[in-house]
């Protein structure tokens, strides 16, 4: 199922919400013995209320520390060297001290992360490893937080949540770990979610519920999503606007259906070609061929170009800029499509 | 005295696989520390090699003139005893009974050990349950504990004392090769060498144990160190080298009687131990962290 | 748990009847003959034959073992040959001496090395973790008679403000005056076992401080120092409780150098002149005493680590 670009735009137009966050020119770098790299180049990302904005790219392309730079999580050797993350009402993130920064994480901020298996404490019961988001950020007592607890493993999905509330990780499946991670996050109501990879070490046929859970539980509390994943299927399945990321930076941004319609970066091409659909059966899927480049030793000029099918003359002479197409969101970082490629 | 389990554990953690064998050295060499510590133990074992070669008085030769003589006395550079012996030819004279009965127990230990570890986790079935069980009895005992029971057997001496520090740290060696054995037996290249029609000898000593090797080097490096300490503290305790053969532990016991007036025929002794011992530590610390891969990124 | 509690004690009878056997056997493999060995210096050839008697040594040694363990879990450990007095009364009074000197140590290990090796894994990478690291390596590389004589020849001999032997003043003492015996040779005893700690919790922690679900409690909004002191200790604490259970093992044993430099009235002590003297029955009671005690220490760890850990508990 794909939101049609219309209704997304018509939205849009008729009544321009403020971003609730605004990510501009975020760059994080990682000092190692090599040299120091950097993960994160000069990101941009806007997100509404109650929207799905999905970043999509191979692993190494810098999404997952896009969500922890958001997060304030980057730990040595990472630091943020510039850039702001504007959160609606609260200012720049970057800026805030470490006590400010606790009290938004979790609260209003939250995220969920691939592996359910390792992110979950093994020592604690679950409830109490939701309750003490709450008992952090709504000073609840621990019975209530812990009452609160089993509301919200009920809330997502978990039968029998008073019982289930009392067991630890390892005696969950899969899915339900992430039903509890979910909880967690869930559990304050937070107006933004990053989910990093909420859905890859799942099973397929758990993969679908724990996305519906998510849009379920993004209608009722109205948050947005931050979306991380290598699955274009999921994309186009959850998201509204999608950014494409490559070796630290953004190569297209555009509403979903746009992207799928009318993929520009030849990077993005190669990513839809590479994933089976029913008009793509019988013929032989795509790979991109090579693999993400080594950060600390980038090509010069464009960073895709080593991998491109269409590279040419322009592409080894100068990065090119992340430009907006005229008339549309649609942005690509290609010379392909822009005016005036150097020559 | 260093703990030999916490010092398995630290090892079963480490395990170290396949050593990159020619930059070994290089990144012994970044580690300062471990240099150092290759340093002090050769200070020791050059103490002990060269001792009949030096112009040293007889570390035996009894002058009751000069009791307990102090640091720079003319004539003995490091004093002397309460008899009246010098102190520094006691001391390179000691270092040679000290490196010997515990490189020896180390030996002993390690062939033991390997050769027990070997077998039970190749083979298996009841030869593992029994050797397994009998290592856990071993085991069951406080480590000093299990050393004493042997000499009470055996009666005090240089000899038994010997026996008995390498007797407590057999199960250590099992343990060790026991585990690589399990992992090793299924790997590729013994499965194989046994489709070649190698026979169980070949396959233990000539793949499985070869392929431990790196592993067994750390092992015994930290072990000495051990052993060291195990030896003279035996002989601290009047139940190892018996007079009039002397080695470090026996130096500092006597000298403990004389504290106030002569502290140093107690912490010169003390102090060798200490330095050789810390020697094998900081070597195998730093063996342990170039041979084992998954340290070697940080 | 229950299951596991079952398969644990299971586990505990085949080593306890090993460690019997090996006591057993101190007697039989001692060279030269038990009888003669028991009676010592009153040995004569009418006692020997009649003592051989009494023990049954012409008897199968499975009999003879079965003969002595029955005495012993009587509470029959027989009588010291150079003494001449009941073993079980004089170990258990020494016993309760090693017992107070050892965990003396053990309280030292615990506050100073896991507290150290907690400090060293926050402030990892600082110069606070390289020193406390280094002087670590030096403790664990100090025998214990070294660091004893160090000990009273700076706190006892030098600065004069500690005792430097045994458990109270000569004319007796009260509680304090125990605290103030037992200061050196609980801090020496204990050294060793702090070092290790120390490292193995730093290590411990670090290792946990990566994991994931830390990455979580962060994202929860939890705070730095709830994190070191609540989510990683407790699954730290898995590790540190396995080596600490260990510690202990060789705190008991260690307990014999200790006491004989600081002439600690304890069982090691007793043990060392028993040996010297061959006094049999004295010494298999030590020995049998402390390994016993070891295998239900180590018992009680294992419980401990079952219980900190919900992955064995409920298994």
């Amino acid at each position: 199922m794909i939101t049609h670009p219309d209704q997304h735009q018509a939205a849009s137009q008729s009544t321009p919400p403020p971003p609730l966050l605004e990510v501009k020119n975020l760059t994080t770098e990682f000092s190692t013995y090599a040299g120091t790299l950097r993960a994160v180049d000069g990101v941009s990302l806007s997100l509404s209320p109650g929207e799905v904005f999905g970043v999509v790219g191979e692993s190494g392309s810098g999404k997952s520390v896009t969500a922890l730079s958001i997060m304030g999580l980057i730990r040595r050797p990472g630091r943020i060297v510039s850039g702001s993350v504007q959160l609606r009402d609260h200012g720049d993130l970057l800026t805030k001290s470490h006590a400010d920064m606790r009290k938004i994480r979790g609260d209003l901020i939250s995220m969920i992360f691939q592996e359910p298996m390792t992110s979950l404490n093994p020592v604690f019961r679950v409830g109490w490893q939701i309750a003490e988001a709450l008992r952090l950020h709504r000073n609840m007592t621990k019975p209530e937080a812990a009452e609160q607890a089993v509301e919200l493993l009920d809330r997502v999905g978990i039968g029998s949540p008073r019982q289930r509330a009392r067991e630890f990780p390892h005696q969950l499946s899969g899915g339900m770990r992430q039903r509890v991670m979910i909880a967690m996050a869930m559990a304050c109501a937070p107006s933004l979610l990053l989910a990093d990879e909420p859905t890859t070490a799942l099973d397929v046929t758990v993969q679908a519920q724990i996305l519906d859970l998510m849009i379920q539980l993004k209608d009722r509390d109205g948050a947005a999503i931050l979306l991380i994943t290598h699955d274009m299927g999921v994309i186009a399945e959850m998201a509204q606007k999608v950014a494409v990321m490559y070796a630290g930076v953004v190569m297209e941004e555009a509403a979903v259906g746009d992207l799928f319609d009318n993929p520009m970066h030849p990077y993005t091409q190669g990513l839809l070609d590479s994933i089976p659909h029913g008009t793509s059966r019988g013929k032989a899927l795509k790979a991109i061929p090579g693999i993400v480049p080594n950060l600390l030793h980038l090509p010069t000029g464009c960073r895709y170009r080593d991998r491109c099918p269409a590279a040419h003359a322009p592409c080894a002479r100068a990065e090119p800029p992340l430009h907006q197409m005229s008339g549309t969101t649609h942005r690509v970082r290609c010379w392909l499509h822009h005016p005036e490629p150097p020559k | 005295m260093s703990d030999i389990s916490a010092k398995q554990s630290e090892l079963a953690e480490a395990a170290p696989d396949i050593p990159a064998r020619q930059s070994l050295f290089a990144r012994l060499r970044k580690n300062r520390l471990s240099l150092f510590g290759g340093f002090l133990v050769l200070i020791s074992v050059f103490m002990a090699l060269s001792a009949p070669y030096l112009p040293l008085q007889d570390p035996n030769a009894v002058d009751t003139s000069v009791r307990l003589s102090a640091i720079g006395t003319p004539g003995h550079l490091l004093g002397t005893d309460e008899l009246g012996r010098d102190i520094m030819s006691r001391l390179f004279w000691g270092a040679r009974i000290t490196l010997t009965v515990s490189l020896a127990a180390t030996l002993i230990a390690m062939i033991t050990g390997t050769i027990l570890g070997l077998v039970s986790g190749y083979f298996l079935g009841w030869t593992d349950t029994v050797i397994s069980r009998g290592v856990d009895v071993l085991m069951a005992f406080p480590y000093f504990l299990l050393a004493l029971t042997v000499i009470a057997i055996l009666g005090p001496g240089l000899l038994n004392g010997m026996l008995a520090i390498a007797l407590v740290n057999v199960p250590f060696f099992a343990r060790i090769i026991r585990g690589s054995t399990l992992s090793l037996r299924e790997s590729d290249f013994v499965l194989a060498a046994k489709g070649m029609g190698a026979g169980h000898t070949r396959i233990l000593f000539r793949h499985i144990l070869l392929n431990s090797l790196s592993t067994l080097v750390v092992a015994t490096t930290i072990n000495l160190g051990f052993m060291i300490t195990a030896a003279a503290a035996l002989s601290f305790l009047g139940l190892g080298v018996q007079p009039p053969t002397s080695d470090w532990g026996t130096m500092l016991a006597s000298g403990r009687q004389y504290l106030s007036a002569a502290p140093h025929t107690s912490y010169l002794p003390g102090l060798a131990i200490f330095l050789t011992v810390l020697g094998f530590n900081l070597l195998g610390d730093g063996l342990r962290d170039a041979l084992d891969p998954r340290m070697r990124d940080s | 748990m229950r299951g596991y509690l079952l398969k644990r004690l299971a586990q505990t009878i085949p080593v306890l009847f090993g460690i019997s056997v090996l006591v057993f056997s101190m007697l039989h493999l001692a060279p030269g003959d038990p009888a003669d060995l028991l009676l010592g210096s009153e040995s004569t050839p009418e006692s020997v034959a009649q003592l051989r008697q009494e023990m049954g040594l012409d008897r199968p040694l499975p009999v003879q073992y079965a003969a002595w363990a029955g005495r012993i879990v009587q509470g029959d450990f027989g009588r010291s040959t150079v003494l001449n007095r009941e073993v079980l009364p004089e170990i258990l009074k020494r016993f309760k001496n090693t017992l107070v000197l050892t965990s003396g140590a053990l309280v030292f290990a615990i506050v100073f090395g896991i507290g150290i090796g907690i400090l060293a894994a926050v402030y990892h990478q600082t110069l606070f973790d390289s020193v406390a690291m280094l002087i670590a390596l030096a403790g664990l590389s100090m025998p214990t008679f070294f660091t004893g004589i160090v000990a009273i020849l700076i706190f006892a001999m030098g600065l004069q403000i500690l005792p430097s032997a045994g458990m109270y003043p000569a004319r007796g003492g009260d509680f304090f005056d125990l605290l103030r015996h037992l200061l050196l040779p609980a801090i020496t005893l204990g050294a060793v076992s702090a070092a290790i700690l120390a490292r193995m919790t730093r290590s411990a922690m670090l290792e946990v401080i990566q994991q994931d679900y830390v990455r979580t409690a962060r994202a929860k909004g939890v705070g730095e120092h709830r994190i070191v002191w609540v989510h990683a200790l407790r699954n730290a604490s898995i590790t540190i409780v396995t080596v600490l259970g260990m510690q202990i093992g060789y705190l008991l044993g260690g307990s014999v150098i200790t006491e004989a430099v600081f002439s600690w009235p304890g069982l090691g002590q007793m043990m060392v002149r028993a040996i010297q003297a061959r006094d049999y029955p004295m010494v298999q009671g030590g020995v049998l005493l402390i390994a016993v005690s070891f295998v239900f220490i180590n018992l009680a760890v294992d419980l401990i680590y079952a219980w900190l850990d919900p992955r064995i508990r409920y298994s």
